[in-house]
């Protein structure tokens, strides 16, 4: 609980920004040392070589997460990308993924469905995406409002009672994670299943999927095997240039991969 | 219906999530602030830089600009998802996001323009609420007009010589201090772009500048443009009836050419000013082509071509500049240059906000944005035609009712 | 203050003041910066609570081996052991939060038999560097007893014909 004097004192501070414009750089809060005596930082793996395009995670996903099943938005997709041997990279997430990949067609919008022969292809996969939940989110940084927040963990959320829909973290993530919520009208994201970890229990995906393409670990934990495979193993992130610090980590990504 | 969905045509590899989340009343929304920036600096040109060809004109924009500012929040009113939980930007400013100023700044400007207002009107309202009081068996609407005027006066009734120069003085100050705030008003609405790394069009510093350039031009264009109008009416009015008081056809005539001319030279200088940097932007991006250029030529050069080149370069920028340069310009010509202009710089936020989300976060594919026309729902009203339309009409109802109050072309009854 | 000129000013600092009151009424107590600092938990703290009590749906594949225990003896036996039994018989949770257990309350799940569902992993996608090349499947399903569903021959406890 916040105190009255300490509501006070953020006042002031607040009282101070709306001064001084220099507000738009405050410093980054809490250290990696404070993080550590904590002891819990929630990270993603996933194992692009093991996904093969199912959907399960999705449609699991969805269900946990009360997102309308046919609403064309979802917390968590796949996407098929399939490169020919003319060097053209081919992609495509019909409907997030939600029913899997159940036609070697491309799927290129607007209804057109691009052919590709098996003989042209030269290699092709799958990348399950989620929220990185970021260790810089910019999707938090541009919330006027405060009502969407990283807790100690590192999961991302957002507050549906305060969020005012102005769809700034939605045009800042450089992920496309976020949507508008199709019942709620605010602000929505993966939450790496927070309800679930909070039981003890894994994201709705990481248990959907059959073939262990996803996996959940606590960073701070030396012994989690997640973490063991992050330290000791080449693995690779989304977008590093954007200087977010994503945290989930993927294995087999490629240069294909947007 | 997820929200963007209905107007918003995907092509190719896009994110599953991606949709035109910004819609047109974003680009409505530097559209408008632009407008009371620009008419805010129009009217400061005069009062802080003793330009005095400005004169006339100078009280008229600061009027408008203060009509201005209550449509400028409008947009975003009606953009938002809950409305009604804008307040929370004042509640619980979270001062790393760029639209959290937007309460704070936006008051301070209000503030300004407001005082300023004071200062200039306080002799005007005086004069009406003493003469208010001394009117015998005062009706409801007179007991109305004499309760708001004495509270307008604030409860000051001095208007001695010394403290009319006060005001002077003060309108002065307030005028400098506003040119930096109107600037900060409309740079930080460029911030709010040019801040998104994650937007390859909207990432840049020269966003602020080329804004506040834009934002000038089309704040004068307006200001003309109302002014013109206005003049336009009266020249009708003094044929139908020519009252002693009032100045002579051709005087007015001669009044409003030379105010024009004068403006429209600022006008220029800025255009000019504007068009050089969103060139320098243009040309540097294709200088250093990082990798974002490829989808981003796809879209300037191609799926964007007409918007950008033909609309906003071609008819919003070339042709005005044209109409104003060539010698001996006339009152019909400059009507058409200004509202070129105004189109002009319309197309350029929509470039900006619509030709920012144009292409998908993936580089690899495109969304393509339809306004909605005929509305069948709210949400296809507000953010569609008829929510544009209406709040491009808001400022000048607002400057009509405001006019009531704040006189704007020096009363001639009173002060003659 | 006899001078004239700051009565705007003093305007100006009422209404902030009833800003900065409105303020203290209208923001939760709860709402203040927390771990991460200013720029990424300014927050309403009791917001955390209402993730954290969102209802589990999927109970995962142990929540169904004490009751079925002879359908978790055989799945487990197959190539589908791998598969949760829930990705097919619907979450075992509501959004209410009602179980199954609670047979009474609870409707009977929604078992997923479209082919549809087979479809997912058994369209063969013969994809270089990915693990859907290794899955057995069809090229051209529809072609394979079209209109059928496939657990009418396959049971997916169990799916080679002949029971293995």
């Amino acid at each position: 609980m916040i105190t009255r004097r300490k509501f006070l004192k953020y006042s002031l501070i607040g009282a101070a920004g709306m001064a001084v414009p220099t507000g738009l750089t405050v410093v980054h809060g809490g250290t990696p040392e404070e993080a550590k005596k904590k002891g819990l930082r929630w990270v993603f793996l996933v194992d692009t070589h093991k996904c093969v395009g199912c959907g399960l995670c999705v449609k699991a996903c969805k269900q946990e997460n009360e997102i309308p099943y046919d609403a064309n938005v979802s917390r968590t997709w796949v996407e098929r990308y399939v490169v020919t041997k003319d060097g053209k990279v081919h992609a495509d997430s019909p409907k997030a993924a939600r029913d899997g990949f159940t036609s070697p067609d491309i799927d290129e919008g607007h209804g057109h469905k691009r052919v590709i022969k098996p003989e042209d292809i030269s290699k092709a996969f799958f990348v399950p995406k989620l929220c990185n939940q970021c260790e810089n989110p910019p999707c938090v940084q541009v919330c006027p409002v405060g009502a969407t927040y990283q807790a100690k963990d590192g999961v991302v959320l957002v507050d549906r009672t305060w969020c005012i829909g102005c769809g700034y973290c939605i045009m800042a993530c450089p992920y496309g994670v976020r949507f508008f919520h199709p019942v709620y009208h605010t602000a929505e994201k993966c939450t790496f299943c927070y309800h679930r970890l909070g039981a003890g229990m894994k994201p709705a995906c990481v248990d959907a999927c059959p073939f262990g393409a996803r996996r959940i670990g606590n960073l701070l934990d030396p012994n989690d095997p997640v973490t063991r495979i992050i330290e000791d193993e080449r693995v690779s992130v989304l977008k590093e240039e954007y200087g977010t610090k994503p945290q989930v980590y993927y294995i087999g990504l490629s240069k294909e991969v947007k | 219906m997820v929200h963007g969905e209905i107007w918003t045509l995907k092509e190719l590899f896009t994110y599953p999530n991606e949709y035109i989340y910004w819609s047109v009343q974003i680009v409505m929304y530097p559209f408008m602030t632009g407008l009371v920036a620009g008419a805010f600096v129009l009217s400061s040109l005069y009062h802080v830089f003793g330009i005095k060809e400005l004169k006339e004109i100078a009280r008229f924009a600061l009027v408008f600009s203060f009509a201005l500012l209550f449509a400028a929040p409008m947009p975003i009113m009606l953009h938002l998802q809950y409305p009604f939980r804008g307040i929370n930007v004042m509640m619980t400013p979270h001062f790393t996001s760029a639209i959290a100023a937007f309460g704070i700044v936006f008051f301070t400007y209000g503030a300004i323009v407001a005082s300023e207002l004071w200062f200039l009107y306080r002799k005007h309202f005086v004069v009406k609420a003493l003469a208010l009081r001394e009117l015998q068996d005062k009706n409801m609407i007179q007991w109305l007009e004499y309760l708001l005027y004495c509270t307008l006066t604030l409860g000051v009734y001095d208007v001695s010589e010394e403290a009319l120069h006060r005001d002077e003085k003060a309108i002065k100050v307030l005028a400098g201090v506003g040119i930096p705030v109107a600037c900060f008003l409309h740079g930080y609405a460029g911030f709010i772009f040019g801040s998104v790394k994650a937007n390859a069009l909207w990432m840049t510093p020269l966003m602020p500048v080329i804004f506040i350039m834009s934002a000038i031009v089309s704040g004068i264009a307006l200001c003309m443009l109302t002014y013109i109008v206005v003049m336009e009416y009266r020249k009708f009015m003094i044929k139908r009836a020519r009252k002693p008081w009032q100045m002579s056809l051709e005087e007015v005539k001669g009044a409003e050419m030379h105010v024009v001319k004068m403006t429209s030279k600022y006008l220029v200088l800025f255009l000019v000013l504007a068009i050089t940097l969103e060139l320098l932007d243009l040309i540097f991006r294709g200088y250093t082509a990082v990798k974002s250029w490829d989808v981003l030529r796809t879209v300037i050069y191609e799926r964007d071509f007409y918007d950008i080149f033909i609309m906003q370069y071609g008819i919003g920028n070339l042709i005005p500049l044209i109409l104003f340069l060539v010698p001996g310009l006339t009152v019909k010509r400059s009507i058409l240059g200004v509202l070129l202009v105004l189109f002009g710089v319309f197309m350029m936020r929509w470039n900006v906000v619509i030709g920012g989300q144009a292409f998908s976060l993936t580089f690899a594919g495109f969304m393509h944005y339809t306004l909605p026309i005929i509305p069948h729902d709210w949400e296809t009203f507000k953010e569609g035609l008829g929510g544009a339309l209406s709040i491009f009409a808001m400022p000048f109802v607002l400057f009509y009712l405001i006019s009531y109050v704040f006189p704007v072309f020096g009363d001639a009854k009173q002060e003659h | 203050m006899n001078n004239h000129v700051f009565r705007p000013l003093i305007v100006v600092i009422g209404i902030v003041a009833l800003i900065l009151v409105a303020r203290y009424f209208y923001v939760p107590k709860d709402f203040g910066v927390y771990e991460r600092g200013y720029m990424y938990s300014w927050h309403r703290k009791s917001d955390e609570q209402f993730w954290k009590d969102f209802k589990i749906k999927y109970q995962g594949k142990e929540y169904c081996k004490d009751c079925h225990s002879d359908k978790y003896a055989s799945i487990n036996k197959s190539a589908h052991r791998i598969i949760m039994c829930e990705n097919c018989h619907g979450p075992a949770g509501t959004e209410e939060g009602v179980l199954h257990y609670d047979a009474d309350k609870l409707p009977k799940l929604a078992i997923d038999r479209s082919r549809e569902q087979c479809y997912r992993c058994h369209v063969k996608l013969a994809y270089p560097t990915s693990d859907r090349a290794k899955i057995r499947g069809f090229a051209d399903p529809e072609k394979h007893n079209p209109g059928m569903e496939c657990v009418a021959c396959h049971n997916p406890h169990s799916p080679r014909l002949g029971g293995a």
